[in-house]
Protein backbone atom coordinates (compact mmCIF):
# COMPACT_ATOMS: atom_id res chain seq x y z
CA UNK A 1 0.00 0.00 0.00
CA UNK A 2 2.45 3.03 -1.07
CA UNK A 3 2.22 5.96 -0.03
CA UNK A 4 -0.18 8.62 1.56
CA UNK A 5 -3.80 9.29 -0.04
CA UNK A 6 -3.23 12.50 -2.05
CA UNK A 7 -6.00 15.14 -2.44
CA UNK A 8 -6.44 17.54 -5.54
CA UNK A 9 -8.77 19.83 -4.55
CA UNK A 10 -9.10 24.16 -4.02
CA UNK A 11 -7.81 25.33 -1.10
CA UNK A 12 -10.62 25.68 0.24
CA UNK A 13 -13.82 23.39 1.92
CA UNK A 14 -16.22 22.98 -1.13
CA UNK A 15 -16.69 19.23 -1.55
CA UNK A 16 -13.41 18.23 -0.02
CA UNK A 17 -13.73 18.62 3.11
CA UNK A 18 -15.80 15.78 4.45
CA UNK A 19 -13.25 13.51 3.03
CA UNK A 20 -10.61 15.56 5.34
CA UNK A 21 -12.66 14.81 8.46
CA UNK A 22 -13.14 11.30 7.54
CA UNK A 23 -9.11 10.88 6.91
CA UNK A 24 -8.61 12.40 9.97
CA UNK A 25 -10.91 10.58 12.01
CA UNK A 26 -9.35 7.38 10.66
CA UNK A 27 -5.98 8.63 11.72
CA UNK A 28 -4.94 8.75 7.98
CA UNK A 29 -1.98 11.26 7.42
CA UNK A 30 -2.67 12.30 3.55
CA UNK A 31 -1.27 15.27 1.52
CA UNK A 32 -2.96 17.66 -0.80
CA UNK A 33 -1.82 19.22 -3.86
CA UNK A 34 -4.26 22.44 -4.48
CA UNK A 35 -5.50 23.80 -7.69
CA UNK A 36 -4.78 27.48 -7.82
CA UNK A 37 -5.31 28.38 -11.46
CA UNK A 38 -7.07 27.84 -13.85
CA UNK A 39 -3.85 25.88 -15.64
CA UNK A 40 -3.51 23.64 -12.74
CA UNK A 41 -6.66 21.76 -13.66
CA UNK A 42 -6.73 21.82 -17.12
CA UNK A 43 -3.45 19.67 -16.23
CA UNK A 44 -5.29 17.66 -13.93
CA UNK A 45 -7.84 17.01 -17.03
CA UNK A 46 -5.65 16.64 -19.93
CA UNK A 47 -3.20 14.72 -18.16
CA UNK A 48 -6.73 12.12 -18.05
CA UNK A 49 -6.61 12.21 -14.43
CA UNK A 50 -10.28 13.00 -13.62
CA UNK A 51 -12.95 10.70 -14.79
CA UNK A 52 -15.59 13.51 -14.94
CA UNK A 53 -13.31 16.39 -15.59
CA UNK A 54 -14.15 17.37 -12.42
CA UNK A 55 -12.70 17.19 -8.87
CA UNK A 56 -12.56 16.18 -5.78
CA UNK A 57 -10.20 13.72 -6.88
CA UNK A 58 -8.06 11.55 -4.47
CA UNK A 59 -5.09 9.16 -5.10
CA UNK A 60 -5.53 6.35 -3.11
CA UNK A 61 -4.31 2.49 -3.22
CA UNK A 62 -3.69 2.66 -6.86
CA UNK A 63 -6.65 4.59 -7.69
CA UNK A 64 -7.40 8.07 -9.19
CA UNK A 65 -11.14 8.08 -7.32
CA UNK A 66 -13.57 11.07 -8.20
CA UNK A 67 -16.71 11.77 -7.10
CA UNK A 68 -16.83 12.67 -3.09
CA UNK A 69 -19.17 9.90 -2.33
CA UNK A 70 -17.21 6.94 -3.75
CA UNK A 71 -14.41 8.45 -1.98
CA UNK A 72 -15.75 8.69 1.73
CA UNK A 73 -17.28 5.47 1.20
CA UNK A 74 -14.19 3.42 0.18
CA UNK A 75 -12.32 5.15 2.98
CA UNK A 76 -14.93 4.30 5.40
CA UNK A 77 -15.02 0.84 4.34
CA UNK A 78 -11.44 0.52 4.54
CA UNK A 79 -11.14 1.69 7.96
CA UNK A 80 -13.58 0.21 9.82
CA UNK A 81 -16.13 3.30 9.49
CA UNK A 82 -18.94 2.06 7.87
CA UNK A 83 -20.76 -0.29 10.23
CA UNK A 84 -20.55 -4.20 10.78
CA UNK A 85 -23.52 -5.36 8.68
CA UNK A 86 -25.58 -4.21 5.22
CA UNK A 87 -28.49 -2.55 7.81
CA UNK A 88 -26.02 -0.47 9.92
CA UNK A 89 -25.06 0.15 6.40
CA UNK A 90 -28.31 1.41 5.13
CA UNK A 91 -28.59 3.27 8.67
CA UNK A 92 -25.43 5.25 8.06
CA UNK A 93 -26.17 6.21 4.28
CA UNK A 94 -29.86 7.80 5.32
CA UNK A 95 -28.11 9.96 8.18
CA UNK A 96 -25.39 11.05 6.08
CA UNK A 97 -27.31 11.37 3.42
CA UNK A 98 -29.13 13.93 5.07
CA UNK A 99 -26.23 15.47 7.08
CA UNK A 100 -24.65 16.12 3.21
CA UNK A 101 -27.98 17.61 2.13
CA UNK A 102 -27.43 20.39 5.02
CA UNK A 103 -23.90 21.30 4.82
CA UNK A 104 -24.42 22.03 1.23
CA UNK A 105 -27.60 24.01 1.67
CA UNK A 106 -25.38 26.00 4.25
CA UNK A 107 -22.16 25.88 2.76
CA UNK A 108 -23.82 27.29 -0.72
CA UNK A 109 -25.09 30.10 1.01
CA UNK A 110 -21.00 32.62 0.41
CA UNK A 111 -21.77 31.50 -3.43
CA UNK A 112 -25.62 32.46 -4.01
CA UNK A 113 -26.20 35.83 -5.49
CA UNK A 114 -26.99 38.61 -2.44
CA UNK A 115 -30.57 39.45 -3.82
CA UNK A 116 -30.76 35.47 -3.27
CA UNK A 117 -29.05 35.20 0.08
CA UNK A 118 -31.78 36.49 2.51
CA UNK A 119 -34.02 34.14 1.96
CA UNK A 120 -31.61 30.59 0.98
CA UNK A 121 -30.23 31.83 4.84
CA UNK A 122 -33.43 31.73 6.08
CA UNK A 123 -34.76 28.62 4.44
CA UNK A 124 -31.40 27.00 5.74
CA UNK A 125 -31.98 27.89 9.27
CA UNK A 126 -35.42 26.56 9.08
CA UNK A 127 -34.56 23.42 7.58
CA UNK A 128 -32.03 23.12 10.20
CA UNK A 129 -34.10 24.00 13.01
CA UNK A 130 -36.99 21.67 12.13
CA UNK A 131 -35.92 19.35 9.90
CA UNK A 132 -32.50 17.82 10.25
CA UNK A 133 -31.23 18.71 13.57
CA UNK A 134 -34.75 17.03 15.41
CA UNK A 135 -34.09 14.10 13.39
CA UNK A 136 -30.64 13.50 15.01
CA UNK A 137 -31.75 14.36 18.43
CA UNK A 138 -34.44 12.14 18.01
CA UNK A 139 -32.36 9.18 17.27
CA UNK A 140 -29.84 9.85 19.82
CA UNK A 141 -32.82 9.89 22.36
CA UNK A 142 -33.89 6.83 21.03
CA UNK A 143 -31.55 4.29 22.13
CA UNK A 144 -29.41 6.64 24.11
CA UNK A 145 -26.12 5.41 23.21
CA UNK A 146 -23.01 7.39 22.52
CA UNK A 147 -22.83 6.91 19.26
CA UNK A 148 -25.42 7.53 16.10
CA UNK A 149 -25.40 3.98 14.84
CA UNK A 150 -24.09 0.40 16.46
CA UNK A 151 -22.50 1.65 19.84
CA UNK A 152 -19.84 2.44 17.95
CA UNK A 153 -17.82 5.22 16.14
CA UNK A 154 -18.67 5.34 12.23
CA UNK A 155 -18.77 7.91 9.92
CA UNK A 156 -21.94 9.46 10.44
CA UNK A 157 -21.07 10.37 13.94
CA UNK A 158 -17.35 12.56 11.76
CA UNK A 159 -20.19 13.82 9.41
CA UNK A 160 -22.37 15.23 12.21
CA UNK A 161 -19.84 16.64 14.15
CA UNK A 162 -18.58 18.73 10.94
CA UNK A 163 -22.11 19.86 10.43
CA UNK A 164 -22.69 20.56 14.23
CA UNK A 165 -19.39 23.13 13.88
CA UNK A 166 -21.15 24.63 10.68
CA UNK A 167 -24.07 25.15 12.06
CA UNK A 168 -22.26 26.81 15.11
CA UNK A 169 -20.76 28.86 12.90
CA UNK A 170 -23.78 29.51 11.26
CA UNK A 171 -25.69 30.44 14.26
CA UNK A 172 -24.99 28.91 17.51
CA UNK A 173 -28.42 29.28 19.04
CA UNK A 174 -30.04 26.85 15.99
CA UNK A 175 -28.06 23.89 18.73
CA UNK A 176 -29.70 25.15 21.91
CA UNK A 177 -33.22 23.20 21.74
CA UNK A 178 -31.06 19.82 21.02
CA UNK A 179 -29.20 19.16 23.99
CA UNK A 180 -28.29 15.95 23.18
CA UNK A 181 -26.27 17.26 20.06
CA UNK A 182 -25.15 20.41 22.11
CA UNK A 183 -21.91 21.36 21.11
CA UNK A 184 -19.81 22.18 23.93
CA UNK A 185 -18.75 25.94 23.96
CA UNK A 186 -15.18 26.40 23.93
CA UNK A 187 -14.70 30.41 24.11
CA UNK A 188 -18.11 31.90 24.98
CA UNK A 189 -17.85 32.75 28.84
CA UNK A 190 -16.97 30.05 31.33
CA UNK A 191 -19.85 27.57 30.63
CA UNK A 192 -17.30 24.41 30.40
CA UNK A 193 -18.76 22.30 32.55
CA UNK A 194 -17.02 18.77 33.57
CA UNK A 195 -19.26 16.54 31.97
CA UNK A 196 -22.37 17.85 30.41
CA UNK A 197 -24.23 14.30 29.25
CA UNK A 198 -24.21 15.06 25.56
CA UNK A 199 -23.59 13.04 22.73
CA UNK A 200 -20.84 15.80 22.04
CA UNK A 201 -19.54 14.72 25.58
CA UNK A 202 -19.51 11.42 26.02
CA UNK A 203 -18.87 10.04 22.14
CA UNK A 204 -17.06 12.26 21.19
CA UNK A 205 -14.64 13.90 23.36
CA UNK A 206 -11.79 11.47 22.61
CA UNK A 207 -11.82 11.89 19.09
CA UNK A 208 -11.33 15.40 19.35
CA UNK A 209 -8.35 14.93 21.56
CA UNK A 210 -6.83 12.96 18.96
CA UNK A 211 -6.98 14.97 16.03
CA UNK B 1 -37.79 -11.59 5.63
CA UNK B 2 -41.72 -10.27 5.33
CA UNK B 3 -43.57 -8.92 1.91
CA UNK B 4 -42.48 -7.17 -1.08
CA UNK B 5 -40.67 -3.90 -0.75
CA UNK B 6 -42.99 -0.90 -0.57
CA UNK B 7 -42.21 2.13 -2.53
CA UNK B 8 -43.86 5.59 -1.47
CA UNK B 9 -43.52 8.16 -4.08
CA UNK B 10 -45.78 10.18 -6.80
CA UNK B 11 -46.81 8.29 -9.98
CA UNK B 12 -43.81 9.39 -11.83
CA UNK B 13 -40.13 8.48 -12.62
CA UNK B 14 -38.87 11.97 -10.20
CA UNK B 15 -36.38 10.44 -7.60
CA UNK B 16 -37.75 7.10 -7.71
CA UNK B 17 -37.32 5.53 -11.12
CA UNK B 18 -33.43 4.59 -10.37
CA UNK B 19 -34.78 2.58 -7.91
CA UNK B 20 -37.44 0.78 -9.58
CA UNK B 21 -34.94 -0.06 -12.19
CA UNK B 22 -32.55 -1.56 -9.31
CA UNK B 23 -35.04 -3.18 -7.71
CA UNK B 24 -36.81 -4.83 -11.49
CA UNK B 25 -33.36 -5.76 -12.52
CA UNK B 26 -32.52 -7.52 -9.51
CA UNK B 27 -35.67 -9.30 -10.38
CA UNK B 28 -37.49 -8.21 -6.73
CA UNK B 29 -41.07 -7.62 -7.41
CA UNK B 30 -42.39 -4.66 -5.36
CA UNK B 31 -45.26 -2.62 -4.30
CA UNK B 32 -46.04 0.63 -5.09
CA UNK B 33 -48.08 3.74 -2.75
CA UNK B 34 -48.39 6.47 -5.06
CA UNK B 35 -49.19 9.85 -2.95
CA UNK B 36 -52.05 12.11 -4.72
CA UNK B 37 -52.87 14.64 -2.77
CA UNK B 38 -50.72 16.87 -0.26
CA UNK B 39 -52.86 15.17 2.33
CA UNK B 40 -50.91 11.81 1.80
CA UNK B 41 -47.44 13.54 1.94
CA UNK B 42 -48.80 15.01 5.46
CA UNK B 43 -50.29 11.54 6.80
CA UNK B 44 -46.23 10.19 6.12
CA UNK B 45 -45.08 12.84 7.51
CA UNK B 46 -47.37 12.95 10.67
CA UNK B 47 -46.89 8.84 10.95
CA UNK B 48 -43.11 10.19 11.50
CA UNK B 49 -42.32 7.51 8.49
CA UNK B 50 -40.00 9.80 6.74
CA UNK B 51 -36.33 10.90 8.52
CA UNK B 52 -36.29 13.87 7.05
CA UNK B 53 -40.14 14.83 5.90
CA UNK B 54 -39.46 13.50 2.47
CA UNK B 55 -39.93 10.81 -0.27
CA UNK B 56 -38.68 8.92 -1.80
CA UNK B 57 -39.07 6.01 1.31
CA UNK B 58 -39.00 2.43 0.63
CA UNK B 59 -40.36 0.40 3.40
CA UNK B 60 -38.04 -3.00 3.42
CA UNK B 61 -36.86 -5.67 5.70
CA UNK B 62 -38.71 -3.77 8.20
CA UNK B 63 -36.84 -0.36 7.53
CA UNK B 64 -38.40 2.48 6.02
CA UNK B 65 -35.70 3.96 4.24
CA UNK B 66 -35.32 7.61 2.85
CA UNK B 67 -32.35 8.77 0.83
CA UNK B 68 -32.19 7.73 -2.62
CA UNK B 69 -28.49 6.27 -2.59
CA UNK B 70 -29.25 5.04 0.94
CA UNK B 71 -31.83 2.95 -0.66
CA UNK B 72 -29.92 2.06 -3.70
CA UNK B 73 -26.85 1.01 -1.62
CA UNK B 74 -28.96 -1.48 0.32
CA UNK B 75 -30.78 -3.16 -2.53
CA UNK B 76 -27.16 -3.36 -4.76
CA UNK B 77 -25.60 -4.64 -1.34
CA UNK B 78 -28.58 -7.34 -1.12
CA UNK B 79 -28.92 -8.45 -3.91
CA UNK B 80 -24.87 -8.96 -4.76
CA UNK B 81 -24.51 -6.06 -7.50
CA UNK B 82 -22.02 -4.09 -5.45
CA UNK B 83 -18.83 -5.72 -6.98
CA UNK B 84 -16.45 -8.48 -5.03
CA UNK B 85 -15.15 -6.32 -2.86
CA UNK B 86 -14.07 -2.50 -1.82
CA UNK B 87 -11.93 -1.60 -4.61
CA UNK B 88 -14.67 -2.66 -6.93
CA UNK B 89 -17.22 -1.13 -5.29
CA UNK B 90 -15.13 2.45 -5.21
CA UNK B 91 -15.03 2.02 -8.98
CA UNK B 92 -18.38 1.50 -9.36
CA UNK B 93 -19.31 4.18 -6.85
CA UNK B 94 -17.43 6.44 -8.90
CA UNK B 95 -19.48 5.29 -12.26
CA UNK B 96 -22.47 5.52 -10.82
CA UNK B 97 -22.59 8.63 -8.67
CA UNK B 98 -21.26 10.33 -12.85
CA UNK B 99 -24.45 8.79 -13.87
CA UNK B 100 -26.31 10.01 -10.93
CA UNK B 101 -25.07 13.65 -11.46
CA UNK B 102 -26.28 13.66 -15.45
CA UNK B 103 -29.64 11.56 -14.30
CA UNK B 104 -30.84 14.12 -11.92
CA UNK B 105 -30.83 16.94 -14.38
CA UNK B 106 -32.64 15.04 -16.70
CA UNK B 107 -35.11 13.75 -13.76
CA UNK B 108 -35.95 17.23 -12.82
CA UNK B 109 -35.98 18.64 -16.18
CA UNK B 110 -39.77 17.79 -17.10
CA UNK B 111 -40.28 20.05 -13.91
CA UNK B 112 -38.99 22.97 -14.62
CA UNK B 113 -40.38 26.74 -14.87
CA UNK B 114 -41.17 26.90 -18.99
CA UNK B 115 -38.15 29.64 -19.08
CA UNK B 116 -35.51 27.58 -17.88
CA UNK B 117 -35.72 24.46 -19.69
CA UNK B 118 -33.92 25.07 -22.88
CA UNK B 119 -30.76 26.33 -21.35
CA UNK B 120 -31.58 23.30 -19.39
CA UNK B 121 -32.05 20.72 -22.12
CA UNK B 122 -28.39 22.19 -23.71
CA UNK B 123 -26.72 21.43 -20.81
CA UNK B 124 -28.04 18.10 -20.49
CA UNK B 125 -26.75 17.49 -24.54
CA UNK B 126 -23.93 18.78 -23.91
CA UNK B 127 -22.50 17.06 -20.99
CA UNK B 128 -23.93 13.70 -22.54
CA UNK B 129 -22.09 14.38 -25.36
CA UNK B 130 -19.07 16.06 -23.89
CA UNK B 131 -18.16 14.61 -20.73
CA UNK B 132 -20.25 11.63 -19.27
CA UNK B 133 -20.93 9.46 -22.73
CA UNK B 134 -17.12 9.36 -23.36
CA UNK B 135 -16.02 8.64 -20.05
CA UNK B 136 -18.18 5.51 -20.23
CA UNK B 137 -17.62 4.70 -23.23
CA UNK B 138 -13.58 4.90 -22.75
CA UNK B 139 -14.38 2.81 -19.81
CA UNK B 140 -15.78 -0.27 -21.53
CA UNK B 141 -12.72 0.35 -24.70
CA UNK B 142 -10.30 -0.07 -22.11
CA UNK B 143 -11.14 -3.52 -20.93
CA UNK B 144 -13.35 -4.26 -23.79
CA UNK B 145 -15.63 -6.71 -21.49
CA UNK B 146 -18.90 -7.18 -21.22
CA UNK B 147 -19.85 -5.16 -18.34
CA UNK B 148 -18.56 -1.96 -16.59
CA UNK B 149 -16.90 -3.25 -13.66
CA UNK B 150 -15.16 -6.80 -12.32
CA UNK B 151 -16.71 -8.69 -15.72
CA UNK B 152 -20.14 -9.35 -14.46
CA UNK B 153 -22.88 -7.12 -13.93
CA UNK B 154 -23.45 -4.62 -11.54
CA UNK B 155 -25.55 -1.87 -10.53
CA UNK B 156 -23.47 0.63 -12.53
CA UNK B 157 -24.84 -1.06 -15.65
CA UNK B 158 -28.19 -0.70 -14.38
CA UNK B 159 -27.88 2.35 -13.87
CA UNK B 160 -26.25 3.76 -17.28
CA UNK B 161 -28.20 1.91 -19.22
CA UNK B 162 -31.04 3.36 -17.58
CA UNK B 163 -29.31 6.69 -18.45
CA UNK B 164 -28.95 5.82 -21.81
CA UNK B 165 -32.73 5.19 -22.48
CA UNK B 166 -33.86 8.32 -20.66
CA UNK B 167 -30.90 10.54 -22.40
CA UNK B 168 -32.40 9.31 -26.34
CA UNK B 169 -35.70 10.61 -25.33
CA UNK B 170 -34.63 13.69 -24.98
CA UNK B 171 -31.65 13.74 -27.81
CA UNK B 172 -32.72 10.92 -30.20
CA UNK B 173 -30.05 8.58 -31.96
CA UNK B 174 -27.19 10.36 -29.29
CA UNK B 175 -26.44 6.60 -28.51
CA UNK B 176 -25.75 5.93 -31.95
CA UNK B 177 -22.11 7.62 -31.72
CA UNK B 178 -20.97 5.35 -28.73
CA UNK B 179 -20.81 2.06 -30.43
CA UNK B 180 -19.79 -0.17 -27.07
CA UNK B 181 -22.20 1.70 -24.61
CA UNK B 182 -25.33 0.74 -27.62
CA UNK B 183 -23.69 -2.93 -27.13
CA UNK B 184 -23.75 -2.56 -22.99
CA UNK B 185 -27.95 -1.48 -23.80
CA UNK B 186 -28.55 -3.99 -26.11
CA UNK B 187 -26.79 -6.82 -23.50
CA UNK B 188 -28.35 -5.34 -20.64
CA UNK B 189 -31.89 -5.09 -22.16
CA UNK B 190 -31.74 -8.58 -22.69
CA UNK B 191 -31.24 -10.04 -20.15
CA UNK B 192 -35.03 -11.91 -18.42
CA UNK B 193 -35.60 -9.71 -15.49
CA UNK B 194 -34.42 -5.72 -17.89
CA UNK B 195 -36.43 -7.45 -20.51
CA UNK B 196 -39.51 -7.99 -18.67
CA UNK B 197 -39.34 -4.07 -17.17
CA UNK B 198 -39.43 -2.96 -20.77
CA UNK B 199 -41.77 -4.39 -21.85
CA UNK B 200 -45.33 -2.12 -21.44
CA UNK B 201 -47.40 -2.83 -18.20
CA UNK B 202 -44.33 -3.26 -15.97
CA UNK B 203 -43.74 -0.33 -13.18
CA UNK B 204 -41.57 1.45 -15.37
CA UNK B 205 -42.98 4.73 -15.65
CA UNK B 206 -43.31 7.08 -18.60
CA UNK B 207 -41.17 10.70 -19.19
CA UNK B 208 -43.13 12.79 -16.68
CA UNK B 209 -45.53 14.43 -18.98
CA UNK B 210 -47.47 17.55 -18.23
CA UNK B 211 -50.32 16.06 -16.12
CA UNK B 212 -47.81 14.46 -13.94
CA UNK B 213 -46.06 17.41 -13.65
CA UNK B 214 -49.08 19.21 -12.34
CA UNK B 215 -49.68 16.34 -9.76
CA UNK B 216 -46.31 16.76 -8.48
CA UNK B 217 -46.62 20.34 -8.18
CA UNK B 218 -49.87 19.63 -6.09
CA UNK B 219 -48.13 17.41 -4.09
CA UNK B 220 -44.78 19.03 -3.04
CA UNK B 221 -46.14 22.20 -3.04
CA UNK B 222 -42.32 23.27 -2.43
CA UNK B 223 -43.00 27.17 -1.76
CA UNK B 224 -39.47 28.39 -1.39
CA UNK B 225 -39.33 31.89 0.48
CA UNK B 226 -37.21 33.05 -2.27
CA UNK B 227 -40.58 32.22 -4.70
CA UNK B 228 -43.09 33.93 -2.79
CA UNK B 229 -40.66 36.86 -2.65
CA UNK B 230 -40.11 36.83 -6.54
CA UNK B 231 -44.34 36.52 -7.08
CA UNK B 232 -45.03 39.51 -4.77
CA UNK B 233 -42.80 41.82 -6.44
CA UNK B 234 -44.53 40.37 -9.86
CA UNK B 235 -47.52 41.49 -8.17
CA UNK B 236 -46.69 44.79 -7.16
CA UNK B 237 -45.46 45.22 -10.31
CA UNK B 238 -48.47 44.38 -12.13
CA UNK B 239 -50.49 46.87 -9.40
CA UNK B 240 -48.54 49.47 -11.48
Amino acid sequence: MAGKPVLHYFNARGRMECIRWLLAAAGVEFEEKFIQSPEDLEKLKKDGNLMFDQVPMVEIDGMKLAQTRAILNYIATKYDLYGKDMKERALIDMYSEGILDLTEMIGQLVLCPPDQREAKTALAKDRTKTRYLPAFEKVLKSHGQDYLVGNRLTRVDVHLLELLLYVEEFDASLLTPFPLLKVRPTQRGSHTHASENTWWDRGLRSLLSGL
Amino acid sequence: MAGKPVLHYFDGRGRMEPIRWLLAAAGVEFEEKFLKTRDDLARLRSDGSLMFQQVPMVEIDGMKLVQTKAILNYIASKYNLYGKDMKERAIIDMYTEGVADLEIMILYYPHMPPEEKEASLAKIKEQTRNRYFPAFEKVLKSHGQDYLVGNRLSRADIALVELLYHVEELDPGVVDNFPLLKALRSRVSNLPTVKKFLQPGSQRKPFDDAKCVESAKKIFKIVLPEDSIRSSRWNRWNTL
